[in-house]
């Protein structure tokens, strides 16, 4: 399915972390038509150098209000330029792209990094009939900012850190067992780091749970024409993460 | 008219119409192999059957490729370096299983090969030969198959060979598609028009790499990669520019073009047709909006024809 280059409107841009900032963009055809899990392919300046579009997931979008959310890391010149946008600036977006995740009754969703913004997409917009759990991996304390975002969201938030500073000390793996045999999870979800979601998928098949990953990789186009981003999937198939995921079942590509 | 599916839609401005080595063209603007699938991946975004002028498939080789492992794109100013490495399902496969859903769409494909040997790039050209099918564009030159299509694309006297022996089994258009990283482009154009080739496309990427200093690592899996969009045109546009003294086939443009300005300095450098590429990756109906800049520029100057301007500045 083809997306809408929409020139959107910002309608603010705010630093939530050290690194990571929150940007809610007017895109009246995105925000009616997105579904959880798709991206955005963003070009942050007209000019030709950031040249390539930056792919970010929606970590939300509200079809009355006409808004879509990004949740983006500076990590590079682009990013940083995006950093300057104040409301009032246009930002051309390309979306939504790619395919969604099949959200399933009761959901375990992991995420680490910024690859929580899917798990936020899923945890505020369960339609009827879901429920969903969600652990957060983090480095430390210092980036609880992240949980503060499920605030207004009804999910159950659990948090693991590295160094033990906030919840239980380890990957969100330690803490999944527990959850899985506690619960009825129908599936699990999770975006994050490759080793990370790895894990995750690797323990989601112990317990007999469907896993959907959220792949990240270097773009060129997002459309399904350069084939910059393919990567191997089981059966010596090949798999674009632009058009064919970035959600992938997890046996599709880690197993 | 629904957005989502634009395909018949627009009505094609005639006075862009081309007609390149009897490939008959709605407007100058061929799709670069590789940067736009085999088309259909943009029949949300741009009207396939109006609004671009040709398009040249993904590259293809006689077996099905993976590509390259790692990195594969890496953005650099004003560029992209890409090291895809000619993925693709293999001829016999694109030619029943890919080339029929293409058909559909009333514009003309180029089946754009590469591939190992004299003897395999004419095998190419042969599976190639078929309805639906309007040229055969040889790659002599993709950067990142390692001893094969640059080998190939930097000797004249290979070139020719290759020219020679893919002519003499196709009745189609045979345009080779050359490299910049030669010495003297112009040799390698000549050896082409020797071979009896109909046509020249210039030029592929430019080979080029760049490193993570935090890794101490190239940023490419494959270390090097071609370089291609805004940063490469002045090069380009040069090479044509030479090009098209040297030989009396036509030439196609292409480097980094990404407005109707650029098409048109690639025109009038000696181009009679244009491939847009890198653009595409940044908007997906790049071609839709240099094919309109194009026909304001006819308007401005009330051109019979957008040919009038083909080597306008050598005149």
């Amino acid at each position: 399915m083809s997306g809408y280059v929409e020139m959107g409107k910002v309608i603010r841009n705010v630093q939530i972390g050290s690194d990571v900032w929150l940007i809610d963009v007017y895109a009246l055809k995105q925000a009616a038509e997105a579904k959880v899990g798709q991206f955005c392919n963003v070009r942050v300046t007209n000019n030709s150098a950031p040249l390539l579009r930056r792919p970010i997931s929606y970590a939300g979008f509200d079809a009355e209000k006409g808004t879509i959310t990004l949740l983006y890391r500076v990590v590079g010149a682009g990013t940083e330029l995006m950093t300057h946008l104040v409301a009032g600036d246009t930002l051309d977006c390309l979306g939504p792209l790619g395919e969604p995740f099949q959200t399933t009754p009761n959901m375990l969703l992991v995420g680490g990094g910024v690859g929580i913004a899917p798990m936020l997409c899923i945890a505020s917009h369960l339609q009827e009939g879901e429920a969903a759990q969600v652990i957060l991996g983090f480095r430390n304390e210092s980036e609880t900012f992240w949980a503060d975002l499920f605030k207004d969201t009804s999910v159950k938030v659990h948090i693991t850190t590295d160094d033990g500073s906030v919840g239980t000390q380890g990957f969100p793996t330690a803490i999944m067992p527990a959850l899985l045999q506690e619960n009825d999870f129908t599936s699990v979800m999770t975006c994050g780091p490759t080793p990370m979601m790895k894990g995750v998928a690797t323990v989601a098949q112990e317990h007999g749970v469907p896993c959907q990953v959220s792949l990240e990789e270097r773009m060129g186009c997002g459309t399904g024409g350069c084939l910059g981003c393919s990567c191997d999937g089981a059966n010596n198939k090949r798999y674009k993460v632009c058009t064919d995921g970035p959600v992938f079942p997890a046996e599709e590509v880690f197993f | 008219m629904s957005e989502r599916d634009l395909n018949n839609t627009v009505m094609p401005n005639p006075k862009l119409a081309v007609n390149y080595c009897g490939i008959a063209m709605k407007n100058p603007i061929i799709a670069a192999s590789g940067t736009f699938g085999n088309g259909p991946e943009y029949k949300g975004y741009i009207d396939l059957s109006n609004e671009v002028g040709a398009i040249s498939v993904k590259g293809l080789t006689p077996k099905g490729r993976h590509g390259n492992p790692g990195t594969r794109i890496a953005e650099t100013p004003s560029g992209v370096l890409n090291c895809i490495g000619l993925e693709n399902p293999g001829a016999e496969h694109f030619v029943g299983h890919v080339l029929p859903g293409l058909m559909k769409y009333d514009v003309p494909l180029l089946a754009n090969v590469s591939a190992g040997s004299v003897a395999e790039f004419a095998w190419m050209a042969e599976t190639l030969s078929v309805d639906g099918i309007a040229g055969i564009e040889v790659n002599v030159s993709c950067p990142n198959v390692e001893c094969e299509g640059m080998a190939f694309g930097v000797d004249p006297k290979v070139v020719e060979e290759v020219t020679k022996a893919v002519r003499k089994v196709t009745n189609k258009p045979v345009i080779v598609k050359l490299s910049p990283n030669v010495t003297d482009i112009v040799e390698i154009a000549k050896a082409v028009e020797a071979g009896g080739g109909n046509g020249v496309s210039l030029i592929n990427t430019l080979l080029g790499m760049a490193i993570d200093i935090h890794r101490r690592k190239p940023l490419l899996g494959n270390t090097y990669g071609g370089l291609s969009g805004p940063a490469v045109k002045p090069v380009a546009l040069r090479m044509v520019h030479q090009v098209y003294k040297g030989v009396n086939i036509p030439i196609i443009g292409l480097g980094g073009i990404m407005t109707g300005t650029d098409a048109i300095e690639f025109m009038m450098a000696g181009a009679s047709a244009v491939q847009v590429g890198t653009a595409t990756m940044v908007n997906p109906n790049a071609i839709s909006t240099i094919a309109k800049q194009m026909a304001d520029y006819v308007e401005q100057y009330n051109l019979n024809s957008i040919t009038d301007i083909v080597g306008a500045v050598h005149q």
